[in-house]
C-alpha cells in the first residue's frame, strides 16, 4: 500500500526526516512511534500527498505523490494532528461537505454522512455545531470525516493526543472496528501504550530515522527484557545507588525521579534489592513496554 | 466520479479539470452564502446608498453640473455613481479576500482540510475568487437597479456593460487582495493594506472627482491605478461617453492584473501550505 526508500523531508537548512524506508501492507495497521519533532508528522504528510518529497522515492498505492496526488488523496482519509473541523458548519454539514470534495454525489454522501454518524456515536449531535462538541466528539467526527470517500489507507496523526483516558478508549475500540472491517491504518502517536494497542507492526522513530522495526512483541523481546522492577528512592539517590544494584539485571537505567532494573524475574530483583539492605520508598514489577524499547534505542524517553 | 479518469488526457492521474474543482466546493460556498447573506446585505447595499445619498444628492447639490468638467456628466450625483459603484466592487473584493483568506489559513485551517481531498491549490483560489466575485456581481447589480430611478444613466446599454466592468475591477482586486493575504503571517498587514491601500485609491482614482483635478504629474499616478481603469469604464458607459482606445486600454490592464492576479494567489497559498 505504501513503499518509502530512503525518504527525506528538509525544511531550508533543517532535516526532518533523513532518509527512511517504510513499506505497509493492505490492511495491517501500521506505526510510527516516536517523540515529538521524531519526523512522524512530516512523514505522515508526505504520505497524505500534501507535503512534497525532499528526496527519496515513495509510493502510495502505486502512485507517485509528484505526479498523482489527487488520485492518492481520493483513496486516502486524513485524520491530522489538529482539528481542522469548520466551526462555522455543523456536524452533519461537516461530513456532507467534505464528500462532496472527492466528487460524491449528494444523495450518497447524505446515507453516507448518517452512517459515519451512527459510527462515530454522535446521531443526535448532527445539526449541534462542532464548537459544542466534547474534545473526544471533535475527534470522533474528525475520524468519521475521514472516513467518507471509503478509503483504502487511512492516516491517523496523533489520534488521542488531548483526549482523556475514556475517550481514549472509545476511539481506540472504533480504530479495532475499522481495522476488522479490512481498513489499512497508519498511526503516528507518542503514546507507547496506544502503539501497543493498536499495531501491528511499527517503526520506532528518532531525530528523523528508524532506530527499529518490528511488532510490538518482537521489539520488546529484542530490545527488552520480559520484566522490569521500578525502584523509587529520595531525590536525588539515583544515580550513586544504580551501581549497587547493577548486577541484579541485565541492565540499569537511571531516570531522574527511579530506577529501572531489567530482568526476566523482576519479583527476585525486588527481593535482592530489599536483602542488600536498601529501601526504596515506592517499587514496582511490570511487563517491558515500548517505552523500554525506546529508552534502549535513544537512550531518551518518550516523554523528553 | 467516472468522468475524473475518462477525462484524464496528458494530465497526472486524477487531476480535476478546473470546472470540476470548483463545482465541489459549490456546496461550502453555498452554505457559507446562506450564513453570511444576511450581514452582506447591509454592507452591500445600505452602506453605498448612505454614500450615494450624502455625497451624490446632498453634497452634490452644490457644485454646477457642468459637463465640461464632470468626464461628461450633467451632475454630480451622474458622476460620482459609476465611480462609487466601481469603488465598492473595490471594497468588497478586498475586505472578502483579506481576513477570510487568513482564516482558513491561520484560524480555521479549511484550506488545510480540503487540500487533503483531491483539490489542489487552484481549486481552492478558484472557488474562493468566484464566491467573492458572485458577492461582488451582485451588489453591484442591486446598486446599479436601485439607481436606475435617479435618472443617471444615460443609455439602455450602458449600465450592463457599467455592471461588468465593475465586476472585472473587482475580480482584479481580489485576486491581488488574495495573493497578499496568502504570504501574510499577521492581520496586522490588512491595516496597512486599508489605510495606506484602500482609503487612498477611493478618495484619489477618480471616483469623487475628475482625475485631471489633480494636476498633470499626479492625474497620470492616478490613471495608473488599477481602480481607475474600473472607474473610467463604468463611468463611461453609463454616460455614454465611451472612448473605446481607451476602453480598451482599461480592459486590457484590468484582464491582465486578473491573470497577474491568479498565479500570485496561487502561487502564494501553494507556498503557505506546504509544510
Amino acid at each position: 500500500m505504501i513503499s518509502a526508500r530512503g525518504l527525506r523531508k528538509s525544511f531550508g537548512d533543517f532535516e526532518a526526516v533523513k532518509g527512511i524506508d517504510v513499506e505497509v501492507r493492505k490492511g495491517e495497521a501500521f506505526g510510527f512511534l516516536g517523540p515529538n519533532g521524531a519526523g512522524k508528522s512530516s512523514t505522515m504528510r508526505m504520505i497524505a500527498s500534501v507535503s512534497p518529497v525532499s528526496g527519496g522515492e515513495l509510493r502510495i498505492l502505486g502512485m507517485d505523490p509528484a505526479t498523482d496526488g489527487p488520485a492518492i488523496r481520493g483513496r486516502l482519509g486524513v485524520c491530522p494532528q489538529e482539528d481542522t473541523l469548520d466551526n462555522e458548519l455543523n456536524v452533519f454539514d461537516n461530513l456532507y461537505i467534505y464528500g462532496r470534495y472527492f466528487g460524491i454525489d449528494r444523495a450518497t454522501c447524505r446515507e453516507r454522512a448518517r452512517e459515519l454518524l451512527e459510527f462515530a456515536q454522535i446521531t443526535e449531535k448532527a445539526k449541534a455545531k462542532v464548537e459544542d462538541l466534547s474534545g473526544g466528539m471533535k475527534r470522533r467526527l474528525t475520524i468519521a470525516r475521514s472516513l467518507i470517500n471509503n478509503p483504502d489507507v487511512l492516516l491517523l496523526d496523533e489520534p488521542t493526543t488531548g483526549l482523556d483516558p475514556q475517550a481514549r478508549h472509545v476511539l481506540w475500540d472504533q480504530l479495532f472496528r475499522l481495522k476488522q472491517a479490512g481498513v489499512t491504518l497508519v498511526i503516528t502517536t507518542h503514546y507507547m501504550d496506544e502503539a501497543e494497542q493498536l499495531c501491528d507492526r511499527l517503526v520506532v522513530m528518532d531525530k528523523g530515522l528508524i532506530a527499529a522495526e518490528g511488532s510490538p512483541r518482537e521489539l520488546i523481546d529484542a530490545h527488552s527484557t520480559r520484566e522490569v522492577a521500578e525502584l523509587r528512592f529520595g531525590v536525588g539517590e539515583h544515580e550513586g545507588l544504580a551501581e549497587k544494584v547493577a548486577d541484579l539485571g541485565e541492565r540499569v537505567e537511571v531516570l531522574p525521579d527511579r530506577l529501572l532494573v531489567y530482568s526476566d524475574h523482576g519479583e527476585e530483583v525486588l527481593t535482592a534489592v530489599l536483602d542488600r539492605g536498601l529501601s526504596p520508598i515506592a517499587t514496582l514489577v511490570r511487563r517491558s513496554t515500548l517505552e523500554d524499547v525506546f529508552l534502549r534505542l535513544t537512550g531518551r524517553s518518550l516523554a523528553d | 466520479m467516472a468522468t475524473d479518469t475518462t477525462q484524464r488526457g496528458a494530465r497526472p492521474a486524477g487531476t480535476l479539470t478546473a470546472w470540476q474543482g470548483m463545482a465541489r466546493q459549490y456546496d461550502y460556498w453555498l452554505t457559507v452564502y446562506k450564513r453570511t447573506w444576511r450581514g452582506g446585505v447591509i454592507s452591500s447595499f445600505l452602506t453605498p446608498l448612505f454614500y450615494v445619498v450624502a455625497m451624490g444628492v446632498l453634497l452634490g447639490g452644490f457644485i454646477d453640473g457642468d459637463p465640461a468638467r464632470l468626464e461628461g456628466a450633467t451632475s454630480y450625483l451622474a458622476f460620482i455613481v459609476p465611480g462609487l459603484v466601481a469603488a465598492h466592487a473595490m471594497q468588497i473584493a478586498v475586505s472578502e479576500s483579506t481576513y477570510p483568506v487568513m482564516g482558513a489559513i491561520k484560524w480555521h485551517k479549511t484550506f488545510f482540510a480540503q487540500l487533503a481531498t483531491p483539490l489542489a491549490v487552484r481549486d481552492l483560489v478558484n472557488a474562493f475568487v468566484a464566491f467573492v466575485v458572485f458577492r461582488i456581481a451582485s451588489a453591484c447589480a442591486v446598486f446599479m437597479l436601485v439607481l436606475a430611478p435617479f435618472g443617471v444613466f444615460e443609455s439602455w446599454w450602458g449600465p450592463f456593460l457599467a455592471w461588468v466592468a465593475q465586476v472585472l475591477v473587482g475580480t482584479a482586486f481580489a485576486l491581488l487582495t488574495f495573493g497578499y493575504s496568502a504570504r501574510l503571517k499577521s492581520e496586522e498587514g490588512f491595516g496597512v493594506l486599508f489605510r495606506l491601500g484602500v482609503l487612498p485609491l477611493t478618495l484619489f482614482s477618480g471616483a469623487f472627482f475628475p482625475v485631471a483635478n489633480l494636476g498633470p504629474v499626479l492625474e497620470w499616478v492616478a490613471r495608473l491605478t488599477p481602480l481607475w481603469h474600473g472607474v473610467s469604464l463604468s463611468r463611461m458607459f453609463c454616460l455614454d461617453t465611451v472612448d473605446w482606445p481607451v476602453a480598451a486600454v482599461n480592459v486590457v490592464v484590468l484582464v491582465a492584473l486578473c491573470v497577474l492576479g491568479w498565479f500570485w494567489s496561487v502561487r502564494g497559498l501553494d507556498k503557505r501550505l506546504e509544510v
